[in-house]
């Protein structure tokens, strides 16, 4: 659906993004991951056809995005960072606007539709300038998802919301992300561990990693860590769990935790949980250690950090 | 041009929301009422002291309105783009499947419809005119007035419209379309004075005012129309030039 060969643009002499190549296809969400500034939003704005790369070439549903940049706008729905609404028009005739622009048979119907999705039908007669920033941003993605489109670029779709609002957008984007394909930019780490079936790291215009949130993991950690919390005294465990098949080392944590490895692909964590109910302990956690892909990151966009 | 009607019709519901255009609006009323009340009524009263009176003519508002319009129209043009790219609607718009031209034109036929409306309603001066005077007032004379007047305001909006594609400010496009109203309709007929044979006709012939003049005089000339059409098929060409300026920087 998307297809990049070689993308690259300069801002007069500063490069922004370098022979970036990459895929994302049907019914997958792939999450654009970066510092601010490495060029998600350059690449995002010339898959949307907002502006031509330098070199490269870029395909959306198998149309070039310079040469047939009209018809990928038919097909891409675009979320830009700052969302881009009328504030003297009301919700929905601000939908409606870019209905028409888009030529949408039956407009209203459209408009309802997306209103709907983004749980806004309430306020769709309410003037833009009066919505809270989760509401505009909720207009905006319900301007991006109107005509359907095959392909949605969402640039920092959670941005600036409160917990609950990151919370309604995330489901309305997997949701989507189903039948479609999304490419979303974030630099929140858990947001594309959350929503993304792959992973693009991106920085200072290049791409240093791509693969699934799982395997990025797995590939720069070497191994999944896991946290076994249990009543009482975890120490007694550690011969237990040592002995299982694949578990590569076990430590207790200062809190009393016990901090397990595994090679990732060979998932011991139900033998674990087993083998604590079999010895009789009670088990009160049992949760992957979540901040490794906030270190993958750090690795990987440090300065001075090899790239790809 | 489904795109353009788009356009177009977004931009006159604006106008119909926006203070200045309101004060623009009510401004040229009101100033064109005035002068045609005080003219009309001193017209009156030498032809009741002196026995005869030249009836005023169909062209006296219309001249007027010239030149409110080089203040106007850079008042009403000059958020057309501006305000798009202040806003980051353009990125809305320029990732919207229509062509750059589209996008111009609409945001010019906007605003000139929007002007076009305020030139109809000056139309009740004329037809109040022609009930006061004896035999009433020569139509010919009045149609090239409008006719001028129209294609003025035409050309006056696709310059506006092509200096706010170039500016992000909207005040700063207010200024630079008033400068070049002003140097367009007066400073460029200058040299035309001094010179003398090729040189001072075709500087006669880029005034807009000279245009202007002849044909609220009564003489409508294919060239003079012409002139103003090309006016504005300039300026919409260069909106659309700057626009597409934009994508590539």
């Amino acid at each position: 659906m998307i297809r990049t060969t070689g993308l690259t643009k300069d801002y007069g002499a500063r490069r922004a993004i370098d022979n970036l190549t990459f895929e994302a296809n049907q019914g997958e969400v792939v999450g654009f991951l970066g510092p601010n500034g490495a060029g998600k939003t350059t690449t995002m704005r010339i898959l949307a056809g907002y502006m031509p790369p330098t070199f490269g070439t870029a395909q959306i549903a198998g149309f070039d995005v310079v040469e047939e940049s009209i018809e990928v706008r038919r097909r891409v729905g675009y979320l830009p960072e700052t969302v881009p609404l009328y504030s003297d028009m009301t919700v929905f005739d601000y939908l409606k606007f870019m209905a028409d622009l888009r030529h949408l048979p039956n407009g209203d119907e459209m408009v309802d539709n997306a209103l709907e999705m983004v749980q806004l039908e309430q306020r769709a007669d309410g003037y833009i300038s009066n919505l809270s920033k989760g509401m505009r941003q909720r207009v905006g993605l319900a301007q991006a998802l109107l005509h359907k489109p095959e392909v949605l670029i969402l640039d920092e779709p959670t941005i600036g919301l409160d917990p609950a609002q990151v919370v309604e957008v995330r489901g309305i984007i997997r949701e989507i992300g189903k039948e479609r394909t999304v490419l979303l930019s974030t630099h929140i780490l858990s947001e594309a561990q959350q929503l993304c079936d792959r992973v693009l790291i991106i920085n200072k215009g290049h791409i240093v990693a791509e693969d699934t949130p799982e395997n990025l993991q797995a590939r720069l950690v070497g191994a999944e860590r896991s946290i076994l919390r249990i009543k009482g005294d975890a120490e007694e465990l550690m011969p237990l769990v040592s002995k299982i098949n694949g578990v590569q080392e076990a430590k207790i944590r200062p809190d009393g935790a016990m901090e397990f490895q595994f090679a990732p692909g060979v998932d011991v964590r139900p033998e674990v949980a087993r083998m604590v109910i079999q010895s009789g302990f009670d088990l009160l956690e049992l949760s992957p250690v979540g901040l490794s892909l906030e270190e993958i990151f750090l690795e990987l966009t440090r300065d001075g950090a090899p790239t790809k | 041009m489904r795109n353009i009607w788009t356009i177009a019709r977004r931009e006159i519901k604006l106008y119909f929301g926006s203070p200045i255009a309101y004060i623009v609006g009510l401004l040229i009323f009101l100033i064109t009422g005035i002068y045609f009340v005080l003219t009309v009524y001193l017209a009156g009263q030498s032809a009741y002291t002196s026995g005869s009176a030249t009836a005023p003519g169909p062209d006296l508002v219309v001249g007027l309105m010239v030149f409110l319009f080089l203040f106007a129209v850079p008042a009403l043009s000059m958020r057309l783009m501006a305000d798009e790219h202040r806003n980051g609607t353009l990125e809305l718009l320029l990732t919207a499947p229509i062509h750059e031209s589209e996008l111009v034109i609409g945001k010019w036929l906007g605003s000139f419809l929007f002007v076009f409306l305020i030139i109809l309603v000056t139309f009740i001066y004329p037809i109040v005119l022609n009930g006061l005077v004896t035999p009433g007032i020569d139509q010919g004379l009045m149609m090239a007035n409008y006719l001028a007047i129209t294609l003025v305001a035409a050309s006056f909006l696709a310059i506006g419209t092509a200096i706010s594609c170039f500016f992000n400010n909207q005040f700063a496009a207010f200024f630079a379309t008033l400068a070049v109203l002003f140097f367009l309709w007066v400073v460029i007929g200058w040299p035309a004075v001094v010179m003398q044979g090729t040189g001072s006709s075709i500087f006669t012939y880029l005034s807009m005012s000279n245009h202007f003049s002849s044909m609220q005089a009564g003489t409508v000339a294919l060239s003079d129309i012409v002139y103003y059409l090309s006016l504005t098929s300039l300026g919409l060409f260069l909106g659309t030039v700057a626009v597409e300026i934009r994508r590539w920087k």
